[in-house]
C-alpha cells in the first residue's frame, strides 16, 4: 500500500535520523525501518485533517508554573556512589574512549 | 483458601487479629511462586531472602502492636521503579546491570507503610509495549492463558497479582500500560491524575504521560494503596501540591443519582463482539443501581492515537539520550572514539520497539518537521482535553472498554508495531489528557479470558472511580474465578 504513495521518509533519510539518534543499522534493519516508519508516518498523517488554527499547543495536561524551591545547601550523591554503575571509572572521573586525536 | 489468594484489607484483618503473621503469609507467596513462576514468568528478579528478612521484622512490629496500613503485605515492583542497592533493568539490556543509589518516593512510601517487597517484576523494554514481549529478560504469560500475553507493559506486575504470586504490585502507565494489562489479567488496575503520584524514582519514558499506579485484587485494595502512595514530593517537581482524601471513604458511598457518560466514538468497529456485550452487560447494572447512562461525544477520539505516536516517541528519544554507555549499564567494547561508542553501546543495548520510538521521535523533533508532527500534535492533544472538559459538565464518569480485545496470542502481534499500538486505542486519551483512569473486571469471555472495563473521571477524581468501581463490584454478581495454572502445568509437561 505505501508503494504507491510518497515515501515520507527514504533510506537515506533513516539513516541521517539514525546519526542524530547514535544509532547503528544493518542494511536489513535499514530496510525494515524504512517500511514501518513510512506506515507510521502515514498513519500519524491523519492529524492533517483536524483544524488546528489557533489552538495553543499543550505540552503538560496539568498547567503548573515554575516549582520553587529554597535555595539551600542539601546533601547530594556522593563521587563514589556516583561512579558505582560507572563502565569505566578512573579516581572521582568517569572513563571514556579518547574524544580528541 | 491459601494466604497468597486474599486481599490487602483480608490480610490486615487477620494481621490485626494475630491469626495469621507476615511470615506465614510471605511463605504462602513463595509456595505459590516456586509453583507457576517457571509457566508464568512474572518476574525478572526475586527478592526471597529480602522478603523472609523484612516479613520477621514485620512479625515483630506486628508483636510490639505497631501495625501500619501495609504491615506484613507482600508487594511486587514493575523494574522500572528505583530500588536502592536492588537491580533494576527496566527490561533492556542497556540497564542489565544497573543498581541505582536511591529508591524512588513510591518505593520508600510503600516501605514506610510496612509493605514487604517480594521482587521485580516483568515488563515491555523501557515500558514500551503492550504485551511484554520486548522484554529483554523474556516473556511474561497470562496466567489464564499460557498462550496468550498478559497486556502490557506492566504485564508482570499484572500477572503476579493474577496469579497469586504477590498481593498487589505497582506498575506504570503512559499509554494504558496499568490498565490495559489489568483489564486483561481480570485484575482490578488504576491510573492516577498526572501528578497525583510522585514520578521520582520511576525510569523515565514519556515525562509528560508517565504515571504510576496499583494493580489490585479489589477496589477497596486500590483504595489502600492509592493512600499510601499518592500526594506531593518536592523531588518531582510536576507532583502537584493538593490535599489527599482517605481514598477508603469513597468505597461505600453509593452512586444513586450519578450520571455515567457513554462516548458513542468509543463503541467503534473493530470491538470484540465478546467485550461489546460484557459493556452491555456493565450498562444494565448500572441502570439497576439507579445511575443514569448518556450518550456523549469525544470527538477527537479517533486522532488520539496518532497524537500519541507522536508525543511520546519524541519524550522518548529525548529521555533515553542518556542511555550511551558513561555512567552507568551496558558499555560496548572495542569502539575507536567516544561517538562510535555511543553508537555501538545503543545499537546493541536497545531492543527493536525501543529504537523504532526513538528513531520515530528524533525525525519528528528533527529540523524542517517540528511544527508539522511535535507542534501538531500537541495542539490536537489540547483539543481532546478540552473534549473531557466538555464531556464531564454531562457526566460523572465515562465508560468504556478498556481494551478493544481480551488478551491476544503470544507472537500475534509482533511483526505489526501498528496492531500492537491499535490495542491501547482506548487508554491513551486519558494520559493525553492526564486524567485518572480505572480498569475493573467486568466477565468473561466464552473461551475463559477476563474483559475489564475502563472509567474515566475529571483531574483529580480519583475518588469518584473508586466510589463508581466499588458499587459496580458489589452489584455486578461476577463470578468469582482464579486461572488454573496446575491445569496448565499438567498440559503442558
Amino acid at each position: 500500500m505505501w508503494e504507491k504513495q510518497e515515501l515520507k521518509i527514504t533510506k537515506s533519510e533513516v539513516e541521517y535520523v539514525a546519526h542524530l539518534a547514535r544509532l547503528d543499522f544493518s542494511e536489513e534493519e535499514k530496510e525494515k525501518f524504512t517500511f514501518q516508519l513510512n506506515n507510521i508516518l502515514m498513519y500519524v498523517d491523519k492529524l492533517n485533517q483536524v483544524d488546528t488554527t489557533g489552538i495553543e499547543p499543550v505540552s503538560h495536561a496539568i498547567a503548573l508554573n515554575n516549582a520553587f524551591r529554597e535555595d539551600l545547601v542539601k546533601e547530594s550523591l556522593n563521587p563514589e556512589l556516583s561512579l558505582v554503575n560507572a563502565p569505566e571509572a578512573r579516581g572521582p572521573f568517569f572513563r571514556v574512549p579518547k574524544v580528541i586525536e | 483458601m491459601e494466604l497468597n489468594q486474599l486481599t490487602i484489607h483480608e490480610l490486615h484483618a487477620l494481621i490485626k487479629k494475630r491469626e495469621v503473621s507476615s511470615t506465614q503469609i510471605i511463605e504462602s507467596v513463595f509456595r505459590q511462586i516456586d509453583a507457576v513462576e517457571k509457566d508464568v514468568h512474572a518476574y525478572v528478579n526475586l527478592m526471597k531472602e529480602y522478603a523472609f528478612a523484612e516479613a520477621a521484622r514485620a512479625d515483630k512490629c506486628i508483636k510490639e502492636g505497631n501495625i501500619k496500613p501495609l504491615t506484613g503485605i507482600p508487594i511486587a515492583l514493575k523494574d522500572i521503579l528505583c530500588t536502592k542497592g536492588i537491580l533494576t533493568t527496566c527490561g533492556s539490556r542497556i540497564l542489565h546491570n544497573y543498581i541505582p543509589p536511591y529508591d524512588a518516593t513510591v518505593v520508600e512510601k510503600l516501605r514506610e507503610a510496612g509493605a514487604v517487597f517480594t521482587g521485580k517484576v516483568n515488563m515491555d523494554e523501557f515500558a514500551m509495549g503492550s504485551s511484554t514481549e520486548t522484554s529483554y529478560f523474556g516473556i511474561t504469560r497470562n496466567p489464564w492463558d499460557l498462550e496468550r500475553i498478559p497486556g502490557g507493559s506492566s504485564g508482570g506486575s499484572a500477572a503476579a497479582v493474577a496469579a497469586d504470586e504477590c498481593i498487589a504490585s505497582l506498575g506504570s502507565d503512559t499509554g494504558g500500560s496499568i490498565r490495559q494489562p489489568a483489564a486483561l489479567c481480570g485484575i482490578v488496575g488504576m491510573k492516577p491524575t498526572y501528578g497525583r503520584v510522585s514520578r521520582f524514582g520511576l525510569i523515565a519514558f514519556a515525562s509528560s504521560l508517565d504515571q504510576i499506579g496499583p494493580f489490585t485484587k479489589d477496589v477497596e485494595d486500590c483504595a489502600l494503596m492509592m493512600n499510601v502512595i499518592a500526594g506531593y514530593d518536592p523531588l518531582d517537581s510536576t507532583s502537584v501540591p493538593l490535599d489527599v482524601p482517605d481514598y477508603t471513604e469513597f468505597l461505600t458511598r453509593g452512586v444513586d443519582g450519578w450520571t455515567v457518560g457513554i462516548p458513542k466514538e468509543y463503541f467503534i468497529e473493530g470491538i470484540d463482539p465478546e467485550v461489546m456485550e460484557a459493556m452491555k452487560r456493565t450498562i444494565t447494572v448500572f441502570e439497576r443501581i439507579g445511575v443514569k447512562c448518556v450518550e456523549i461525544s469525544l470527538p477527537h477520539t479517533e486522532y488520539c492515537l496518532a497524537v500519541y505516536y507522536i508525543i511520546a516517541p519524541a519524550e522518548a528519544s529525548s529521555n533515553l539520550a542518556r542511555y550511551d554507555g558513561v555512567k552507568y549499564g551496558f558499555r560496548a567494547q572495542e569502539a575507536r572514539d567516544l561517538l562510535e561508542m555511543y553508537k555501538k553501546t545503543r545499537s546493541a543495548g536497545f531492543g527493536a520497539e525501543v529504537k523504532r520510538r526513538i528513531m520515530i521521535g528524533t525525525y519528528a523533533l528533527s529540523s524542517g518537521y517540528y511544527d508539522a508532527y511535535y507542534k501538531k500534535a500537541s495542539q490536537v492533544r489540547g483539543l481532546v482535553k478540552r473534549d473531557f472538559e466538555e464531556a464531564f459538565t454531562r457526566c460523572d464518569v465515562i465508560l468504556t472498554p478498556t481494551s478493544p480485545t481480551p488478551a491476544f496470542t503470544i507472537g500475534e502481534k509482533m511483526d505489526d508495531p501498528l496492531q500492537m499500538y491499535l490495542s491501547d486505542i482506548f487508554t491513551i486519551s486519558a494520559n493525553l489528557a492526564g486524567i485518572p483512569g480505572i480498569s475493573v473486571p467486568c466477565g468473561f469471555t466464552r473461551g475463559g479470558l477476563p474483559i475489564g472495563a475502563q472509567f474515566l473521571a475529571g483531574h483529580f477524581e480519583e475518588g469518584k472511580l473508586i466510589q463508581m468501581a466499588s458499587a459496580y463490584e458489589k452489584n455486578a454478581n461476577l463470578e468469582k474465578r482464579r486461572p488454573n495454572l496446575s491445569l496448565w502445568s499438567t498440559n503442558r509437561s
